[in-house]
């Protein structure tokens, strides 16, 4: 994969976001190994279609296994491969569009059954890889090449979507604070259960919000993003939940489950005692 | 002279234990020696709508549900005046007399069912009556039913001999009361036991035992019928290390769970009927673009949309050829009956593994919902196959052949991409020509793997051949024999590898004059796909939401053979 390739042609745009998110990502990745000593074969990356996909195929150094799949269908493969092999460390990553819109139906059952996987949500507010359609973060009344006329859809909230649907690990980052980042997605891959990174990673050729998002001192803009406080304690779920209704968008840890039991976990507990029949004994149940 | 077998059909209300009494008397005559066999329908309702259920026992292996009734039980008037019409001349109606009457003849006998049963002491009885009155009709030994009672409540509870003593008590009340009626069929032969060992199993559990014994380790699947029999099967009996089970949130999640489950190196499978393998036709297409072994079991039933969600229909064949947009051509494996149901699912996951792709099991109500005694299983004789394993060092190109290559498994060396998009011997993106073709060529080349499937071809000398697909073997079959009797000059053929058709097989077939197809559904699905492989195919199309009848089949097929020699002879 990688430079190496000479077939592969696919490029993110100049300054895209997404170019942050795979430094954090290959910087967790390599600390994860370090720690667990696992190889990085031992990762799996499944994709989403959109220009943040790419990103399984864009990993520099030792690669870990992938699937590049279908559009909006990251979260069912990632239950496939999690609960084929749960000894993997799986990793999702995909956009707004392929996350939040064709596959938000998704999002409910793995948080309900608490699948052990770390998804990355790099959000940029826009259609990229199509060129440029409205998404469900696109702003109300944003124009976009779906919406000549203003966006008449209001934003969704997807912090809030994840806490609602009961994920037990939520939290917030940048594709520009790149060590914070990291942190943050090792934090993620060490919680046991359903984990989600919300990045906000602009598109600098269809929605540039790194002005909106940073602030501009000279021109009089305050960042929208600000640090989620030393003080806050993410085991507390009304006080995620106040942080992710509050302005602009928080940066940290919003919210990590206390002991978070993972399916993996709960199917070992539920099944424990139950004893598997064997072949002979199946037919001899129906036998006559 | 003594009768080979008899049919009887149990009609009513759904709830009133047309089912139980259709198994019940099958396992009862399975039990004693004889070939039994059920059918059964029923509205899409949890309860009540007209139902009715149909079970037929033999001195022979059967290979329909029977034609004409002998004995029709009528739980209610409605049920009378829907089915009277199919009891033939000389047969026999039982009817709850408690719920209507009919008028005194020599062929109907009322019977107080529950008032019988309610006399045992035991309220839950009132299918023993039923069962009683068969018996004396057909002069069964009254063993053949106690034995049965006494196996069926032997449940190791206090109240056993109680049960077992008011159920034997009501066989007996309702054989005393067709005795008084001075109805009888005449005798059914006595049986002939097989020299084997028998189960007794419905299609759809046939074919879960199937799964199980070519190894599967993961099954995903969302309830939807006539399928979620399987996914209550796994759900009991696929545990153990290493294995999963799970109720998914939709058909879409469930076929893209069995591609994440492939690649990570499991014998993936979920089970669907119409409507879900419709949803899953995407999915269905990445594993083929990404080579991903896993099968897509579909039970079909009555379509499109929600169609007939409880009926029969053979009608989803040409989506289960080409079920993904895109050059694609997907291994069909259609078994033909309840024995054939267990083998497919093993022929299925094997192919699976070897081709490393999708493979689509066909299966169809009227077999997943039929019960029928079935020789047991020799799992000696099994072969289980799994997938070549990469087995190097890191480096790997798992495309780069220019056929099946062995496949990484993740934790191991060879760290890939298996991609939906087109891609190169990395399994990175790519849109080059020169990729493309190599890469189409070399799914499509695979398919040379999956020529092994067996077939039945009788009289081959005949140019005019009969060739059912899937659950209408039975029937059809049925019906060639007849027609052979008669003195009809006809081949037979018969394979449930429907695609690749197994080249010897589609050889022979395209030297015939006319193939006759007899297929449940408008559009004559397996004939138009025979014509396009070259074939001089012809189908004899129903569809009721049932079966077809073997007298049907043999009036069709005969004026079908007809008409063909009387245009040969013009020409």
């Amino acid at each position: 994969m990688t430079k190496k390739n000479p077939e592969y042609d696919f490029k993110w745009c100049p300054g895209c976001g997404d170019f942050g998110v795979r430094r954090a990502f290959e910087m967790a990745v390599v600390e994860r190994a370090a720690k667990t000593k696992e190889p990085i074969e031992k990762t799996v990356v499944v994709a989403g279609i959109g220009c943040s996909g790419n990103m399984v195929h864009l990993l520099e150094g030792p690669q870990p296994f992938g699937i590049h799949g279908i559009h909006g269908r990251t979260l069912p493969i990632a239950l496939g491969v999690k609960m084929a092999r749960p000894d993997l460390n799986v990793l999702v990553v995909a956009g707004d569009g392929d996350f939040l819109s064709i596959g938000a139906e998704h999002i409910g059952p793995q948080a309900q059954r608490n699948l052990n996987v770390t998804c990355l949500v790099m959000d940029n507010g826009v259609y990229g890889l199509t060129k440029g359609q409205s998404s469900p973060t696109t702003r109300f009344g944003q124009i976009t090449s779906s919406t000549p006329y203003g966006k008449v859809e209001a934003a969704m909230n997807p912090m809030e979507l994840y806490l609602a649907l009961g994920t037990s690990f939520v939290a917030s980052g940048f594709s520009s604070q790149v060590k914070d980042l990291t942190r943050l997605i090792v934090a993620a891959m060490e919680h046991p259960g359903f984990a989600i990174v919300h990045i906000q990673s602009p598109c600098t050729t269809y929605n540039d919000t790194y002005e909106e998002i940073k602030g501009n001192v000279q021109k009089g803009i305050a960042p929208a993003a600000w640090p989620v406080s030393p003080d806050h304690d993410a085991a507390d779920l009304q006080a995620a939940y106040r942080l992710v209704r509050s302005r602009g968008i928080p940066i940290g840890i919003i919210y990590q489950q206390p002991e978070s039991e993972p399916l993996e976990a709960r199917l070992a507990r539920v099944l424990g005692k139950v004893k598997a029949r064997s072949m002979e004994e199946l037919l001899e149940a129906s036998k006559i | 002279m003594q009768k080979k077998d008899f049919v009887v059909r149990f009609a009513g209300e759904g709830g009133q234990g047309m089912v139980t009494s259709a198994e019940a008397l099958a396992q009862a005559a399975a039990l004693a020696g004889y070939y039994a066999q059920t059918f059964t329908t029923f509205p899409s309702q949890i309860m009540g709508g007209p139902t009715w259920a149909q079970a037929r026992i033999s001195t022979t292996p059967i290979l329909s549900a029977g034609d004409e009734l002998d004995i029709l039980v009528c739980f209610n008037k409605e049920a009378y005046h829907l089915h009277a019409e199919e009891v033939r001349e000389g047969g026999v109606v039982i009817y709850n007399s408690q719920v209507f009457q009919l008028e005194e003849s020599s062929s109907a006998v009322g019977i107080p069912v529950d008032e019988l049963a309610k006399a045992t002491g035991n309220p839950r009885a009132a299918n023993m009556v039923i069962l009683g009155a068969l018996a004396h009709l057909v002069s069964w030994p009254q063993e053949h039913l106690t034995s049965f009672v006494r196996q069926r409540f032997a449940r190791g509870r206090p109240d056993d001999a109680a049960i077992i003593k008011s159920n034997v008590q009501a066989l007996d009340l309702g054989r005393q009361r067709a005795a008084e009626a001075g109805l009888t069929l005449g005798e059914l032969a006595p049986p002939k036991k097989p020299p084997y060992q028998q189960i007794m199993v419905k299609g759809n559990d046939a074919l879960a035992l199937g799964a199980l014994a070519a190894g599967l380790d993961f099954y995903i699947g969302y309830p939807i019928s006539p399928a979620t029999p399987i996914l209550v099967f796994m759900q009991r009996n696929l545990v153990g290390p290493g294995k999963f089970v799970y109720q998914a949130s939709s058909e879409i999640e469930a076929i893209n769970t069995i591609v994440g489950a492939g690649f990570a190196g499991k014998k993936a499978m979920t089970a669907t009927s119409g409507p879900g393998f419709s949803l899953m036709h995407e999915g269905i297409g990445l594993a083929w673009m990404a080579e991903v072994p896993c099968v897509i079991v579909d039970v079909q039933r009555g379509g499109p949309a929600t169609g007939l969600p409880t009926k029969t229909e053979q009608s989803d064949l040409l989506s289960a050829l080409h079920p993904a947009h895109g050059d694609v051509m997907l291994p069909v494996i259609a078994p033909g009956s309840i024995e054939e149901c267990f083998y497919a699912a093993i022929w299925a996951l094997n192919w699976a593994e070897r081709y490393q792709g999708p493979v689509v099991l066909l299966s169809e109500h009227m077999l997943s919902e039929r019960t029928e005694n079935i020789r047991k299983p020799d799992l000696s004789v099994v072969t289980v196959e799994s997938r070549l394993v990469y087995q190097g060092s890191n480096g790997y190109h798992r495309y780069e052949a220019r056929e099946l290559s062995p496949m990484p498994v993740p934790g191991g060396p060879g760290a890939y991409v298996a991609n939906g998009s087109e891609h190169d011997a990395m399994g990175d993106t790519t849109h080059l020509s020169q990729r493309h073709i190599h890469m189409t060529e070399r799914r499509f080349s695979k398919l040379k793997l999956l020529t092994d499937g067996t077939f039945e071809l009788e009289n081959p000398e005949e140019s005019v051949v009969l060739m059912p697909w899937g659950g209408s073997k039975g029937p059809s079959r049925e019906a060639y024999t007849l027609l052979i009797q008669d003195g009809y000059r006809l081949g037979w053929a018969f394979t449930m590898f429907l695609q690749p058709l197994p080249p010897k097989l589609l050889e022979e077939l395209r030297k015939k004059e006319l193939v006759i197809v007899p297929e449940l559904n408008y559009v004559g699905q397996f004939s138009s796909y025979l014509r396009s492989l070259g074939v001089k195919a012809v189908s004899i199309t129903q569809f009721t939401g049932l079966p077809f009848k073997v007298l049907d089949l043999v009036r069709r097929v005969a004026a079908v053979a007809q008409s063909h020699r009387e245009r040969m002879v013009r020409v």
